[in-house]
């Protein structure tokens, strides 16, 4: 149960898309909290009017999730995220008080015009496996069963959905401001499946019956019905859309490279080894770059997507993170992907990191105070991690049980103490744990960047000598 | 992969940087109550246990069930309970609305993204083993126990629900109607369960109904989906509905026919119904003329079919005192939508969870005779006769129990002490006539027990 004499009010503020115009929102009802800014140093905020209010920032994908287990009474963050949580989880548990009319778009489901499909009917009539690719798998399996899809696979990934269809998928769903962002992507929308606003949130327990009315008073006149706009016949807006044109072709070998933190060394390293792509530099982003080698197709997609999409025959080769390797070899066993080099930059060490109040310093002292102290941990051990499979590896193989996993969406440091008691987590330099008053209890392992191989690809004669041709060119800028 | 709410309190308490030591002491009260609790009901949410007096009613009712089919002619089978999802994905299997209940999840080697279910359904695997194993045979006639899984959001309701089931493939209309239904009757019969109905439908005559609102595509999929989930005010309220369909609504919603002559009825009075509609009578009167000659009394309650998209014929259910207890009906259309041949084929399931409920307490059939063995001390002289007596006792039929640790028991009809001194090893405690006596031999003892 809940101590409602507990006067405090937590609420979840969103990372990202939405941090700016959120904390414009924020000030212009005058409830602004100290430090909210997309330069933010702490996670943790005060309210700079109700002492009684704190805040914290959270990747938004948490938010559903944060608020509807109670550890937050409001939150702010996207319907497409909402939406993503209550479709499979049907809870009671999150109330949504009302849209805060910004950051408009909608969730999409889009296709290439190579692939085949023109329009809903076909899906449903196609006698085809399908595969749908999204950062939304609950909303894109939903969309597929209640379509009546015959078959189909949802890949889901951590972004860069828009860049796979049509050889790596014949679905997207993901999020546009419209349909015209969709049609500059180069993909056909066939359905608006949501329109998306930030929205804010609320635990049904904490609405119930605690006081929120000083903070409910602030959003006051944001608070508006929800003002869908009338459902548009789609198909006619979609048709008079211009649909770029996706430069694409199939080649023989398929080749991915990684986004985000990654992608400076990697250029760096590419450079070294005398492979350059158009749309692949430090500063250029493409999802598809072209290369020099008239059969080697190029799809710049997240690193942490790459071992399922090489696994899957989509990519025969890829840059990635050891982590991310081995955070799928461990959901996937037998899966057909294989380091073949280990490239030696973008270095992590994955950790185990608790509060410096724990009286703990390594895991074992952890796994005999959970033991003989029962009362002193809540049980069970609550551990925020991305890698949700290297956690649960880790904590099964050091005995430390009965332990729950809250799978986050990066920076996990955010969830401690107060919401996670551990996180598994890479860091670089230790130092970010340090600001956040962590420490670390055990290093796991350390990752770099590698290059990763479908199995099938290595042995197959089509493929294997330019594999081999590409891997030498590799091999030979490490030394 | 949630947390329940009530995991707030932290690991603050014992970690002295908690300020308020009153709300510390009532936090570890909590949590103590709490660990108690965890530790008393470790068991899944929606799970259940099937204690010994529970499994006596399922195994009754299993044992009648497999009975009853075999000697009709079926065979068993078991399916796996993983199945790829897809074979329940596609339009004509199961509903939506089921669909979003069942448990699936990728495999160890589910990269490709194929996801696997645990088995929502007892026919759509049975119908894949006939396709897979089978479709070399014309007719085959089989039985299955088993158990679906299904979510239930509030965990009070069972998520995992036992099913006895039998499949008919090859039985053509209306024969094969007809023998299931009366199959699943004597089944039930047989259960002694009583205050039992049978009521009849037809799933093209919904399809047909909803043909009559003249909707376009999609709604009519919505309005087909909301009377299969059982909603059929969904009809009703469809715009589109004309006065003279809305009078052949109200009449087959309304009305309870109790023979095939009502079915005629129907038929004179909806001369302009279409063809579906109007072979869907056709069918029901056949399978209601055939019961009527077997004087098998039944209900015709067009209302009552509704969660499976797959049948496509005569439909029926079995209430007991008003709780749904069976169900099955004809699915002609599923072997070829899962890529078989085109073969008829009806069946029926009967839900295990209500029967037993509805069974009286069982008990072992043998309780009344069983025997403890006692050995009077833990040397290997005394085990090794106690053991080998215990053998003899059980080869002729006794259930016997062995004890060491001097533990009185009161259930026993007979109690034999095991002392293995000369010249006579066993005592023979008569426990219905408080008598005793002292036995020599293994083959005495025998006698005296069959004596009584």
């Amino acid at each position: 149960m809940k101590d409602y004499q507990d006067r405090t009010i937590k609420i979840a503020l969103p990372k990202g898309r939405f941090l700016s115009p959120t904390a414009n929102m924020l000030a212009e009802i005058g409830l602004e909290f100290e430090g909210y800014s997309s330069d933010a140093k702490q996670y943790r905020l005060s309210s700079k009017k109700l002492s009684s209010v704190s805040a914290k920032i959270l990747q938004e994908k948490d938010i559903p999730i944060q608020v509807a287990v109670g550890n937050y009474d409001l939150g702010i963050c996207g319907l497409d995220w909402i939406e993503e949580f209550v479709v499979k989880y049907p809870t009671g548990a999150l109330v949504k008080v009302s849209s805060l009319n910004y950051g408009e778009g909608g969730i999409y489901v889009a296709t290439s015009s190579l692939s085949g499909i023109a329009n809903l009917a076909d899906l449903s009539t196609q006698r085809r496996d399908y595969r749908i690719v999204s950062e939304y798998p609950n909303l894109a399996e939903a969309f597929a069963l209640k379509r009546r899809i015959r078959k189909f696979r949802i890949f889901p990934v951590w972004g860069a959905a828009e860049a796979y269809p049509p050889e790596n998928a014949d679905l997207a769903v993901f999020w546009g401001k419209d349909g015209a962002y969709v049609a500059a992507r180069g993909l056909l929308p066939l359905k608006k499946l949501l329109s998306v606003t930030a929205f804010l949130i609320a635990n049904r327990e904490s609405l119930e019956s605690k006081d929120l009315s000083d903070i409910l008073a602030c959003f006051s006149s944001q608070l508006t019905v929800d003002l869908r706009t009338s459902e548009e016949n789609e198909s006619d807006i979609f048709r008079e859309l211009k649909i770029y044109d996706i430069p694409w072709s199939a080649k023989e070998i398929n080749l991915a490279l990684p986004d985000g933190h990654q992608q400076s060394p990697t250029v760096q390293f590419l450079k070294r080894a005398g492979l350059v792509f158009d749309g692949y530099s430090e500063k250029v982003v493409s999802r598809r770059p072209s290369a020099e080698l008239e059969w080697l197709g190029v799809k710049v997609i997240r690193p942490q997507d790459m071992p399922q999409q090489v696994a899957n025959g989509n990519f025969d080769l890829a840059i990635t993170g050891e982590d991310w390797l081995l955070d799928h070899l461990y959901r996937f066993p037998a899966s057909p992907v294989e380091k073949l080099l280990t490239l030696g930059f973008g270095t992590v060490k994955v950790v185990a990191a608790v509060s410096q109040e724990m009286p703990v310093n390594n895991i074992d002292d952890l796994r005999v105070l959970i033991q003989k102290n029962p009362e002193l941990i809540k049980s069970p051990l609550k551990v925020a991690s991305e890698y949700t499979n290297i956690a649960d590896k880790h904590l099964r193989d050091n005995h430390i049980h009965p332990y729950k996993l809250i799978p986050t969406w990066g920076a996990s440091e955010a969830f401690l103490p107060d919401d996670a008691d551990m996180l598994i987590d890479n860091t670089q330099t230790g130092k970010t744990l340090k600001q956040h008053k962590l420490k670390i209890i055990d290093e796991i392992f350390q990752s770099s960047a590698c290059l990763i191989a479908n199995k099938n690809s290595l042995m197959s004669s089509d493929k294997k000598d330019k594999v081999e041709l590409l891997t030498q060119k590799l091999r030979a800028a490490l030394e | 992969m949630l947390e329940s709410p009530r995991s707030e309190l932290g690991f603050k308490t014992g970690l002295a940087y908690h300020q308020n030591q009153k709300i510390l002491v009532n936090v570890k009260v909590l949590r103590i109550l709490e660990s108690d609790r965890e530790m008393t009901n470790q068991k899944c949410k929606g799970m259940r246990d099937l204690l010994p007096e529970d499994m006596l009613r399922f195994r009754c009712i299993e044992d009648v069930f497999r009975s009853c089919c075999r000697s009709w002619g079926y065979q068993e089978v078991k399916t796996p309970t993983l199945e790829f999802l897809y074979l329940f994905t596609a339009a004509g299997t199961l509903t939506p609305g089921m669909l979003s209940k069942v448990y699936s999840f990728l495999d160890w080697d589910g990269w490709s993204g194929e996801r696997v279910v645990l088995r929502p359904d007892g026919t759509i695997p049975v119908a894949r083993l006939y396709i897979d194993n089978l479709s070399g045979q014309e007719l085959a006639r089989l039985f299955y126990v088993t158990n679906i899984f299904a979510f239930e959001g509030t965990g009070k309701e069972n998520r995992e629900r036992w099913q006895c089931g039998a499949e008919f493939f090859g039985g053509a209309k209306f024969a094969a109607d007809v023998e299931i239904i009366l199959l699943a009757k004597e089944i039930i019969r047989k259960l002694g369960v009583n205050n039992v109905e049978l009521q009849l439908s037809h799933a093209g005559l919904v399809r047909a109904l909803v043909k009559e609102l003249k909707l376009g595509a999609d709604e009519e999929a919505a309005v087909t989906h909301s009377v299969l989930e059982g909603d059929w005010r969904a009809l009703t309220k469809a715009k589109s509905a004309s006065p003279e369909f809305s009078k052949l609504l109200g009449a087959l919603l309304n009305l309870k026919g109790r023979s095939s002559n009502f079915l005629h009825n129907i038929r004179a009075s909806f001369p302009k119904a279409s063809n579906d509609f109007k072979s869907s009578v056709a069918d029901l009167i056949n399978v209601t003329a055939l019961l009527d000659s077997v004087d098998c009394a039944y209900e015709i309650d067009i209302g009552t079919i509704h969660g499976f998209e797959y049948y496509t014929g005569v439909c029926f259910q079995f209430l007991a005192t008003g709780e749904k207890v069976g169900g099955g009906g004809r699915y002609d259309k599923l072997v070829p939508l899962m890529n078989g041949k085109e073969i008829p084929a009806c069946g029926f399931a009967l839900y295990v969870d209500p029967l037993m409920r509805m069974l009286p307490p069982q008990e072992e059939k043998q309780n009344g005779l069983a025997i403890l063995v006692k050995g009077r001390e833990l040397t290997p002289e005394t085990v090794r006769l106690s053991f080998r007596l215990a053998e003899s006792l059980r080869s002729a039929g006794y259930i016997t129990e062995l004890d060491f640790a001097d533990r009185e028991g009161s259930s026993y009809r007979w109690v034999i002490v095991v002392s293995g001194k000369e010249p006579s090893p066993f005592m023979l405690k008569d426990c219905l006539q408080k008598r005793r006596r002292e036995v020599a031999s293994t083959t005495e003892v025998l006698k005296a027990l069959s004596e009584g």
